[in-house]
């Protein structure tokens, strides 16, 4: 048990490693008020009010952004996005920069996503206020993993002892290394499954079964979690192509009945239809929980705000 | 001009069991006119106050030119890699770097063995040897075409020179930053897997044996490396090899939280592969301890893991880390010195690199137990990039003599 005054000791959400598990289901169980609150029509609470967030986003995204901004306006936070395309920074002291800009600006709390794994680690260690992890290269999306667990404990009442597919691209995927961790720290059974070009080196000792036979890997899960395959790759350098991966590993309506008759499919987008995953499964009312992950997206968004700036706040039993 | 002679004295030699014995040198134009029991009387001395006497440290290898930590970690020569800007290709800039550091600290410079270091065009080694390179390297990086390797060193074995090798199969490593393994899956960084190395190593013994070519691998730092080694060699392959402190007493765990410090190059391997490295110092397979000393500013290191620098400032704590490696008894003080000194030089063919009567008086004075802690922010190097920042270590260099005289 924690014996820490207040259940989540953190400055920072740089990732899920080093959260231990009642941590994870404190952030959870923050989440769910916001799920109700989300669904009324005065999506309202200003809890945050006169606090600055900056979204700082080093890297091309829609809906993570979009998912941050929502939960920091809906907390009443002024909220302020920066766009900066990769490219166009350049490289090195840049970043420490720009981190130091954004903290003379006095911001509140900054989320960040950026191409470099440890980025966020490395601009977090020089700032003020709380940092919080949009993704950092193939390294981790703290954020990601936790409203996948809270869509798995909301769909399946529960995340322990469930058996989970992670398929397809795991090496380049910042989401499944943070699923991972949060999904064996809650002692889920977590699988593996893709060619072995897209498979990192020694990812048994995260805790995992690795599989690259698609078949093997789903048979009775309980979740089949689907990664998204960047174009760029399914032109031979890892995979010879776009239908071959689609035969082998895309999960269609036939490769399903291998789950267990009730598993729950997710995707954390932008998806490829008809190549990792087909139409009737990602659209199937049923099986999909595909939009209700980026409902849980904003909830579990909010709690992250509203729990890392308590302390600056002066919530009591914060500081 | 004679110099005046100056001795040595109150010192402590070592001794070829590896105890060691009361003793001094005498220093006469530069060499090292006498060993043991020193007649003193009317000429100037130095008080070593019972300080380890020492052959001054041949480092081979390193990227820069950084005289402070050289005389601060008790090296006395250093060869220079040609990764230099511009690159040591040509004889002019050979000469240049070879006069960068007298009278202090002697820099041997290397040639590099493409034009540009691009791994292409033979440079002119042979007018680089007239002009006072005394090996040819092929720098950072790996020749990955084949026939290049084979006309480079068939030509460098008509010359008698040695080449020094990087033994990392470029196709392999191509973006990885780290070892394949545990560590760099959980940081999500791009990784090699360790045999890149021994596939380098198993094509570059092949064309050496084929050549009859001398070849030093820079750093070794895997079993199956070592392996091919110590097989080459007993079919006779004229080959040998180094290793940094650094990867001997750090596994890539030592990356983890993203530090920038301990991305080198070659990266850290795991930690199976760093206990066979003790051995292979252990059982003679490594030839030579070098420092691949590497400075590297915060505008280089101060970066996201991926896009931060190799390399670490190591020429200071050469000495020091190396000395663990007595201490936990994997070798004794004289072989110490064989490492760090005479088969460098020997390697190089330059003079020096051992204590006898005649040789260049290049030494340190070392107090093999005097504790400190290596401080990143207080190095005397160029910039202060070590892995081992914050580290209790024992053993320091006390004086630094070059050619007979104290640089500190």
């Amino acid at each position: 048990m924690p014996t820490d005054p207040h259940p989540f000791p953190h400055r920072h959400l740089t990732g899920i490693y080093g959260l231990q598990p009642w941590e994870i289901a404190f952030l959870l169980d923050e989440a769910e008020q916001w799920i109700a609150l989300n669904r009324g029509t005065a999506k309202h609470d200003d809890r945050l009010a006169g606090l600055t967030l900056i979204n700082a986003f080093f890297e091309n995204s829609t809906r993570t952004l979009l998912s941050f901004e929502i939960a920091g306006k809906r907390l009443g936070a002024d909220v302020v996005n920066m766009q900066v395309a990769a490219s166009s920074v350049k490289k090195g002291e840049t970043l420490i920069d720009t981190a130091m800009t954004l903290n003379a600006m006095r911001a509140d709390v900054i989320v960040i996503r950026h191409e470099a794994s440890g980025a966020v680690q490395l601009i977090a260690d020089k700032v003020d206020c709380p940092v919080l992890n949009a993704g950092d290269g193939r390294h981790e999306h703290p954020t990601q993993a936790l409203l996948d667990a809270l869509t798995i404990r909301r769909r399946k009442g529960r995340i322990d002892g469930l058996r989970v597919a992670i398929c397809g691209d795991v090496l380049h995927s910042r989401v499944a290394r943070s699923n991972i961790l949060a999904l064996t720290a809650l002692n889920a059974e977590v699988r593996v499954v893709g060619p072995s070009t897209l498979l990192p080196p020694a990812i048994e000792r995260m805790g995992v079964t690795a599989f690259t036979d698609f078949d093997a890997g789903l048979d009775g899960a309980d979740v089949v979690m689907m990664l998204r395959l960047q174009r760029e790759r399914m032109a031979g350098g890892f995979v010879p192509s776009p239908r071959e991966y689609h035969a082998l590993y895309g999960l269609t309506p036939e490769r399903l009945e291998r789950a267990a008759p009730d598993a729950l499919v997710m995707h954390p987008g932008p998806m490829n239809r008809g190549v990792e995953i087909s139409s009737s499964v990602a659209d199937d009312p049923v099986r999909s929980a595909i939009t209700e992950q980026v409902e849980m997206g904003v909830a579990v968004r909010m709690a992250c705000l509203d729990v890392l700036t308590r302390a600056r706040r002066g919530v009591p039993g914060w500081n | 001009m004679e110099l005046k002679p100056i001795a040595i004295v109150n010192g402590r030699l070592i001794e070829a069991d590896g105890t060691t014995r009361p003793g001094g040198v005498l220093v006469r134009d530069r060499s090292i006119a006498a060993i043991g029991e020193i007649e003193a009387a009317g000429v100037e001395t130095i008080d070593a106050r019972g300080a380890l006497l020492a052959p001054g440290i041949v480092d081979l290898g390193t990227f820069a030119i950084d005289l402070p930590a050289f005389t601060a970690g008790g090296i006395t020569r250093a060869a220079l890699m040609p990764d230099q800007s511009p690159p040591l290709d040509d004889a002019a800039l050979v000469q240049r770097a070879a006069a960068a550091g007298k009278p202090d600290v002697w820099i041997h410079p290397i040639a590099a063995a493409t034009r540009a270091l691009a791994g292409e065009e033979l440079a002119e080694i042979g007018l680089m040897k007239a002009a006072g390179a005394c090996a040819v390297a092929t720098g950072r990086g790996w020749i990955a075409d084949s026939g290049v390797m084979l006309r480079l060193l068939g030509y460098a074995a008509s010359l008698d020179m040695p080449v020094i090798v990087h033994a990392e199969d470029g196709w392999l490593t191509t973006g990885a930053v780290a070892t394949s393994g545990e560590t760099a899956t959980r940081l999500g960084l791009p990784s090699a897997p360790a045999m890149a190395e021994a596939m380098a190593i198993a094509r570059d013994l092949m064309l050496a044996e084929e050549t009859g070519a001398r070849i030093h691998f820079h750093q070794v730092t895997t079993a199956r490396g070592f392996d091919l080694i110590r097989a080459a060699r007993q079919r006779g392959v004229r080959v040998t090899c180094g290793i940094t402190p650094a990867h001997l007493l750090l596994s890539d765990t030592a990356i983890g939280q993203f530090r920038t410090f301990a991305r080198l190059s070659p990266p850290l391997r795991e930690e199976r592969d760093r206990l066979t490295a003790i051995e292979a110092v252990r059982d003679g397979t490594v030839d030579i301890l070098c420092s691949a000393h590497d400075p590297q500013g915060p505008e280089a290191k101060r970066l996201p893991f991926v896009d931060a620098e190799p390399g670490m400032a190591g020429a200071e704590t050469l000495l020091t880390l190396s000395l663990t490696l007595v201490r936990d008894e994997v070798i004794g003080l004289p072989r110490l010195f064989e490492l760090l000194s005479a088969n460098p030089a020997r390697l190089l063919g330059l003079p020096g690199g051992q204590l006898e009567t005649g040789a260049e008086a290049d030494l340190i004075l070392i107090d093999p137990d005097a504790p400190w802690r290596i401080d990143a922010d207080r190095m005397a190097a160029k910039a202060g990039n070590t892995p081992f920042d914050g580290l209790p270590v024992q053993g320091k260099v006390l004086m630094t003599i070059k050619g007979g005289r104290p640089l500190r």
